[in-house]
């Protein structure tokens, strides 16, 4: 093998596995450390500055970063990422003198934003304080989209949403409530310099069975959502049969529950395997006693004389193999009697406001074709980005569209090509001391994941709007940051330096190094000290090793980042280094008529 | 300043060994040598010889005498016996224990000032009493623990960190340990651990005094230019004469083994020693041969490593004094203690 190229900075970042994992590449690992010292603020920026809504994501985020998490390889549950995030949000001071700020001169160019979700959001951050003149056309009377109308209140405190939502909005963005865009063509002709539709997936899916129109109380999952946030909805039957196992499905069900139902049901067609529902999601729900049926496949809606009295399914059995369905097989039928049902099967994307000959073209699906890399539709200046771009994800792809959609419309408003994107840059910077001092906390803590404190379930129930997670109290967020691996404080080697002594070889608890000669990927797996159980983590392979021209390998998957090799080594091959990654983003791209650069930008190293 | 422990991590694919422990279980604490010592990868390589072997950790027991070298029992199998003696010391001590209880698996460690100077009569006497033991030498040609003064195993024309030259002939423990009459030695490097494991794995089954002089860097005093001890020079100058393998009792030798100039063997345990000899014209069964063979390898200034000589029918020290077969913890009293009469007849023999 060639030596492995670290100046590429996807080495070392897909070594921090979270922050790989994370569509916004948030700095996890520096962020952890700056709640380990107590410097909540700092740590608050830090995520700003990737994920911009930190307080909001700190509860509801999809947390892609936890299943990537390298400490889940080791002790099976990861660092519990998200609730850290909301540790760092809730306990901040008044950060508001290190926001962004817009600058009094603007630059000239206005950009019309539909919708206020989290993308429009995101591109505004961004955009305000380069002097843009950004306007918002949000349908509703109130800002955050989905975040806002959907999400219930129990897990996303309107508070929160309005604080961040408010940091953003605050620049001076021009915001029109209550405003439907319903001519996309009408808006053309408005002169903006660019458009960003970030108009979200609206559209709940429907179940079409007999029995779907005959009655009252069957509702689509978002829109009851929706009414229930806005008041229009204060109550549901005492027993209420909820269609899907999604995330919605779970927020259905528990705000069933919290406006009178005694018992409700969740069904699902497949078994829990299949299930879509994020695992805390559905932990969650059953912790609040909902039942969840499986190999329940809906076939009708009972109605007698107008009124909704149950559901008919179809007993379901499948044949799995290897997590795949090969053979199903109806079994049976079984009545269900409810109240209400509530449909959770899915939401989509719905443009009918988009006339179909100003240039801007769908696909097969009734999809707008959206470009992956800028965010750009095939209509010059008109960008996508969230839910809208290309179907429903979740709000921190959202802010990563939000983010790439801003590079695009600066440059765009700049008159240069969207293709001249920004390298991602990468800085190291040793973490050494002394003899044996680092500076973080290279030491291993064995302690388990800390478990989230909820209110009683005889209090929860009682108002809509009691928040259910507690948040970390100190000394579980003082033990929670010690579980983090530090995985950005990297192992760096300089192969003329190594002797071949074998320290780290020896030294190493996880057994991750290997001196061996060089050859083939698969040949050398075979020679490594530990198995290779992770095959897309990348070895490091050094060029040849000065005594014997073998090659220092080390396989990135258990490293705990303990620096005991940098400690062993006699000549300082290993040297433990922190890897600071920056990811572009519109500010950086020159077009500031600002003097200074805003306050988030000004990274700082912990 | 801090100093964390090695973590204790359970992995998934971790092995075990035939007991059911793991490589860490035949670990001990944490060393205090300098970073990137050589003794340190011979401590590694005496773990994972131990734990390939399946050595019960209190059929154990680790002896030394004072030294860097000497201190290195404390860092693997904390769960085995151990006395550190006094300077040069160690095999007279061993050679109590061994005496006591046969059972034992006894380990001395041992560095060069250790046991070519100041334990250099000490060292004769084991070896011609054929104590069974491993008898490890971590020779870096330097007295490190006292910063690296030379020691007699130091190449005259060879020179000390701060360039002073080593005027004195130098004592090769190999050749030295042949003339004694050993019946087992070998020479390593702390560097070459493929190389090393299988040897200490025939050392330890070897049923007599096994002599190891394993070449191991001082890399704090003697890796310099100018020594002939440093990692450098002895990948430079390494010259391998055989290779070793040991077969467990009871496993099947393959016909393959056979093949070309490999040598079985056969040890009174049932276990097989395999030689292969990595030059043909050397043999490890003949004293003059070897001598002649390493004497011829000095004066091209090569350092030859590998199992060099070993002699199946010298009798340990058990068979040489007739003792009991049995530990003497396992004897009974009346029997260790045969009273004032048995002492009388006794002494009614000598008169
Ligand atoms: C029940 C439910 C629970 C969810 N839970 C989570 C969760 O826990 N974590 C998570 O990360 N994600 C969750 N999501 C997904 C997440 O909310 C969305 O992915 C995210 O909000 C998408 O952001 P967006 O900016 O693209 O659009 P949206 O948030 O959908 O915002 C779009 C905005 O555009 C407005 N709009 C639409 N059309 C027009 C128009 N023509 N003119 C003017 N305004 C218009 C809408 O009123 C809305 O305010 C959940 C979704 C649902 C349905
Ligand atoms: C009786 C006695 N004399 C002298 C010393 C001082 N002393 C300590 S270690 C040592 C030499 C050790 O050299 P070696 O055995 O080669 O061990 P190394 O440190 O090189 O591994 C000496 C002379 C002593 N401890 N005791
Ligand atoms: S251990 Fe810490 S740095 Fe490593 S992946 Fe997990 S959260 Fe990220
Ligand atoms: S930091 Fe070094 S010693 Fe620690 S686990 Fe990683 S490679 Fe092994
Ligand atoms: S400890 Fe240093 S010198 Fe020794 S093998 Fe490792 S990298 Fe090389
Ligand atoms: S002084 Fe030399 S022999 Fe002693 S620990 Fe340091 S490197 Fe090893
Ligand atoms: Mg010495």
């Amino acid at each position: 093998m060639k030596r492995t190229d670290t100046s590429n900075p996807d080495y070392f970042h897909k070594v921090v596995d979270c922050q790989w994992g994370c569509p916004a590449h948030t700095d996890v690992p520096e962020y952890i450390r700056l709640i380990a010292q107590g410097r909540f603020d700092d740590a608050y920026m830090v995520n700003r500055e990737s994920n911009v809504f930190p307080g909001i994501l700190g509860r509801v985020c999809d947390r892609p970063c936890e299943p990537a998490c390298r400490r889940g390889r080791m002790d099976e549950k990861p660092v519990a990422i998200c609730r850290l995030k909301r540790v760092a949000a809730d306990h901040r001071g008044d950060i508001t003198d290190r926001l962004p700020i817009a600058p009094d001169r603007k630059n000239g160019k206005r950009v019309a934003l539909i919708g206020a979700g989290p993308a429009s959001l995101t591109v505004c951050n961004d955009l305000m304080p380069l002097g843009y003149e950004c306007t918002v056309f949000e349908a509703q009377a109130v800002a955050g989209g989905l975040m806002r109308y959907n999400i219930p209140s129990f897990r996303l405190p309107p508070k929160v949403l309005d604080e961040e939502i408010g940091y953003i909005l605050d620049m001076g963005v021009d915001i029109r409530f209550n405003h439907r865009v319903a001519s996309m063509r009408d808006l053309l002709e408005q002169g903006f310099d660019a458009i960003f539709v970030g108009s979200g997936a609206p559209r709940g899916k429907e179940l079409k069975l007999p029995g779907r129109y005959d009655a009252e109380n069957i509702h689509i999952g978002i829109d009851w959502l929706e009414s229930v946030a806005f008041g229009h909805v204060d109550a549901i039957g005492e027993r209420v049969l909820v269609i899907g196992v999604g995330n919605t499905a779970m927020d259905c069900c528990r705000t069933s529950l919290r406006l009178g139902a005694k018992s409700v049901k969740v069904m699902a067609r497949k078994p829990r395997e299949f299930f879509k529902a994020s695992a805390w999601e559905l932990e969650d729900a059953e912790e609040e006693r909902v039942e969840i049926v499986v190999n329940h496949s809906p076939r009708a809606f009972v109605v007698e004389n107008g009124k909704l009295k149950g559901m008919m399914f179809d007993l379901m059995e499948y044949v799995v193999e290897n997590g795949r369905i090969l053979d199903q097989e109806v079994t049976g039928e079984e009545f269900i009697a409810c109240d209400d049902v509530v449909l959770a099967i899915g939401q989509e994307n719905a443009f009918p406001w988009i006339e179909r000959d100003i240039g801007i073209e769908f696909g097969p699906w009734e999809e707008p074709v959206v470009d992956k890399a800028t965010y750009e539709s095939t209509r010059s200046g008109v960008f996508f980005g969230g839910d809208a771009a290309f179907g429903p994800l979740n709000i921190i792809w959202a802010v990563e569209h939000g983010h790439q959609a801003a590079i695009s419309i600066d440059l765009h408003c700049r008159g240069e090509s969207l293709r001249d994107r920004l390298p991602v840059q990468l800085q190291m910077d040793s973490r050494k001391m002394g003899m044996h001092e680092w500076s973080y906390s290279n030491s291993f803590d064995p302690i388990a994941r800390r478990k989230m404190m909820h209110v009683a379930l005889e209090k929860r129930f009682e108002n809509l709007h009691t928040e259910v997670e507690l948040g970390f109290d100190a000394e579980q967020t003082a033990q929670e940051v010690e579980r983090c691996l530090n995985c950005d404080i990297q192992t760096v080697f300089t192969d003329s330096l190594c002797i071949e002594c074998d320290a780290c070889l020896d030294i190493c608890p996880v057994q991750c190094l290997t001196i061996t000669a060089n050859g083939s990927r698969d040949n050398m797996v075979a020679r490594l000290k530990a198995p290779v159980l992770e095959p897309d983590q990348p070895f490091f392979v050094s060029g040849e090793l000065k005594q014997t021209a073998r090659v220092m390998v080390k396989d990135e998957n258990f490293c705990i980042h303990c620096g005991l090799c940098a400690e062993r080594c006699p000549t300082a091959a290993w040297d433990m280094q922190k890897s600071l990654l920056s990811f572009p983003q519109a500010a950086g791209y020159g077009g500031a008529s600002t003097s200074s650069e805003p306050p988030c930008q000004q990274r700082k190293a912990g | 300043m801090t100093f964390i422990p090695k973590p204790q991590i359970d992995l998934p694919g971790q092995h075990e060994n035939d007991l059911g422990l793991s490589l860490r279980d035949y670990e001990g604490s944490l060393s205090t040598l300098c970073a990137g010592c050589g003794h340190d990868s011979i401590t590694a390589a005496l773990v994972q010889a131990l734990w390939e072997m399946s050595i019960r950790p209190e059929m154990l027991i680790k002896m030394s005498g004072i030294g860097c070298s000497s201190k290195t029992p404390a860092y693997f199998v904390h769960g085995a016996h151990g006395f550190n003696s006094v300077h040069g010391r160690m095999p007279s001590v061993a050679t109590g224990a061994s005496a006591a209880n046969r059972d034992l698996i006894c380990i001395g460690i041992s560095g060069d000032g250790d046991s070519l100077s100041i334990g250099f009569g000490q060292f004769g006497h084991v070896i011609r009493r054929n104590v069974n033991m491993l008898y490890l030498i971590e020779n870096n040609g330097v007295y490190g623990l006292t910063k690296g003064q030379f020691s007699a195993s130091a190449d005259a024309g060879s020179t000390a960190k701060n360039g002073t030259v080593n005027q004195m002939q130098n004592i090769n423990t190999v050749a030295t340990a042949i003339s004694m009459g050993v019946s087992f030695v070998g020479r390593a490097f702390s560097g070459d651990r493929e190389q090393l494991v299988p040897l200490l794995k025939a050392a330890i089954a070897h049923p007599g005094c096994a002599v190891l002089d394993i070449i191991s860097p001082c890399v704090t005093f003697n890796n310099h230019e100018g020594s002939t001890k440093s990692y450098a020079y002895t990948r430079e100058h390494k010259k391998q004469a055989t290779e070793t393998d040991l077969v467990p009792p009871r496993a099947e030798i393959k016909a393959s083994y056979y093949a070309g100039d490999t040598h079985p063997v056969r040890l009174h345990d049932g276990s097989t020693i395999l030689l292969k000899k990595a030059d043909p014209d050397y043999d490890p069964t003949r004293r003059n041969n070897a001598l002649a063979y390493l004497e011829r390898h000095r004066r091209r200034g090569q350092i030859v490593t590998g199992l060099l000589f070993i002699d199946q029918n010298v009798p340990d020290m058990h068979i040489q004094s007739r003792t009991v077969a049995t530990p003497l913890k396992d004897l009974d009293y009346r029997d260790l203690n045969p009273g004032s009469a048995a002492l009388e007849a006794l002494q009614r023999g000598m008169k």
